[in-house]
């Protein structure tokens, strides 16, 4: 087997599995012993998705920054799955947000996009992503060309919106959303390094 | 210009507004007390040490809902208690081992009574009430509370307060060994609340020592809690070790903190939006996971006893 097949089939269902785990076992424990997810567990599902959500998020914006550093290249192969991965979480806690916290009453559905501005910049982090994942498949990208780098490079706003939404969303406790937010800047002030030096080669070669 | 003649009548002595307007109703509650003297006065609030231990002489109350209560498990593994910890499983977990016992509390301001009393001693005076009370939290989420308690207007009686004092201050313990929340300043400790004297007197106000007929658990706020049903339940402090009678509006936490969020009155309000949580709407906690929100009621549903303490002011400025 060479390094890539390896890697298609052995590795890659691995980490697909993997990630799928948090939702395999939330699901599991809301079927076979709801009194686990405790008194609210509307609110349980809700938390378990957005965090399992942010995680995937990082994740994702960490692949190409690892990559570069530790020099595993083949990382990059994993990058669409992981960031897919992100959408998924994000949608579960959408849906979760959509049909068990608001019961898809339309009226009260409304008034929180509007109205509550950490839901606001959640919807719109959600949107974006939706954008990219249905944007995600090979054919679609070669057929979008260069908008699709565009498209797809909002997702480090993604990332911001996504923090700020958790952050907007506690009432005084900030240690677990400044601990997201310190993470995001690693990775985005890594690449913006990086963006930095890139620019000086370049204008100190020309 | 006002010329004060000087007046040897003491502030206490002087009827309060509210009873006065109330006369007939107070000299008949008067002639009921006077009635109780008679009688053998067999009740005396005594609070067992014991954690969990039951609660004798306990009366019920007109004043409870005929709703089904939250299960004894949902009301004691679900609060907010930032002192120990800020998810709603972090109490349960962090307060078991917290000491309730001896406890003092301190009364002090504009009271006829004020010292320091260890709980045992301040709880005798009163009557063990049980009360079956809504509880609105502001985070949209509702319970039904079976508490035992003793009513604060009975307290607030008992210890004088002068023609000054118009609001009511709590404090809570703020101990960073036993309460790993205050290690960190999430909020400024200690935490605080407050009440007009009208809403301290209200006879909905009560000095939760119980829940389901046993001693109130640590994470509830034991060993002595507020319960305001009316209010948002961050108004309804827990393990209180000072009540002080003031002239001023006190100062109180989650204003302090977020004074666009939470206001004075924090009356539960389905009309007034809050930047997180719309409160057109609750979830009961153990309606189950497709139970539908119920429609939050206006005061929580006890305007009857409470709409009269707010006419006139604006409850949309004054949330």
């Amino acid at each position: 087997m060479t390094k890539i097949q390896t890697i298609r089939f052995i590795v890659k269902p691995l980490v697909f599995i993997a990630s799928l785990l948090p939702t395999l076992w939330i699901v599991g424990l809301t079927v076979l012993q709801p009194s686990a997810l405790g008194a609210n567990p509307v609110e349980a599902l809700l938390d378990h998705f957005g965090i399992w959500a942010m995680w995937f998020m990082l994740i994702a914006l960490a692949v190409s920054p690892a990559r570069k550093l530790l020099g595993w290249t083949s990382l990059a192969r994993f990058r669409r799955m992981l960031g897919l991965f992100a959408f998924f979480y994000v949608l579960m806690h959408f849906l979760t947000w959509l049909i068990l916290d608001q019961g898809l009453e339309l009226a009260p559905i409304l008034e929180d996009i509007v109205r509550r501005p950490f839901i606001t910049i959640g919807m719109a982090a959600f949107l974006l992503l939706l954008a990219m994942a249905v944007t995600s498949f090979v054919r679609v990208r070669q057929r979008m060309g260069r908008s699709w780098q565009k498209l797809h490079n909002s997702v480090y706003l993604v990332g911001v919106l996504g923090v700020w939404h958790y952050w907007w969303q506690v009432r005084a406790d900030f240690a677990e959303p400044l601990l997201y937010a310190v993470i995001l800047t690693a990775l985005l002030g890594y690449r913006l390094r990086e963006q930095v030096r890139k620019t000086a080669r370049r204008v100190a070669n020309a | 210009m006002l010329i004060r003649k000087p007046t040897d009548i003491r502030p206490s002595e002087i009827t309060s507004e509210e009873n006065y307007l109330n006369r007939r109703a107070f000299m008949q509650a008067g002639l009921i007390a006077g009635g109780s003297l008679v009688a053998p006065a067999a009740l005396s609030a005594v609070v067992p040490k014991t954690r969990g231990a039951e609660l004798d002489n306990v009366s019920t109350s007109p004043l409870s809902t005929d709703e089904a209560p939250n299960s004894y498990e949902d009301i004691t593994t679900y609060n907010n208690f930032y002192e120990f910890g800020t998810s709603k499983a972090d109490p349960f977990r962090n307060a078991q081992d917290f000491k309730t016992r001896p406890w003092t509390i301190t009364v002090d301001g504009e009271a006829e009574k004020t010292g320091q009393f260890d709980f045992d001693d301040f709880m005798k005076p009163f009557d063990l009430e049980e009360r079956i009370y809504r509880l609105r939290c502001v985070e949209a989420w509702s319970m039904v509370v079976p508490w035992v308690g003793i009513s604060l207007a009975e307290v607030v009686k008992f210890f004088q307060p002068t023609s000054k004092a118009r609001y009511v201050a709590f404090e809570t313990l703020a101990d960073p060994v036993q309460m790993p929340g205050v290690r960190r300043r999430i909020l400024d400790w200690p935490y605080r609340e407050g009440l007009t004297i009208e809403e301290a007197t209200n006879e909905l106000s009560l000095l939760a020592v119980g829940i389901y007929g046993k001693v109130i658990p640590n994470q509830n706020g034991a060993p002595i809690r507020l319960v305001v049903p009316w209010k948002y339940g961050f108004k309804s402090i827990k393990s209180i070790v000072r009540i002080s009678f003031t002239e001023k509006q006190p100062p109180t936490s989650w204003n302090m903190s977020a004074p666009q969020e939470y206001g004075f009155y924090a009356n539960v309000n389905p009309e007034v939006s809050h930047p997180r949580w719309s409160q057109a709407r609750e979830r009961r906690i153990g309606a189950g996971l497709f139970a539908d929100k119920l429609p939050t009621q206006m005061f929580n549903g006890y305007g009857e006893q409470v709409a009269h303490l707010y006419k006139g002011l604006d409850l949309r400025r004054n949330y």
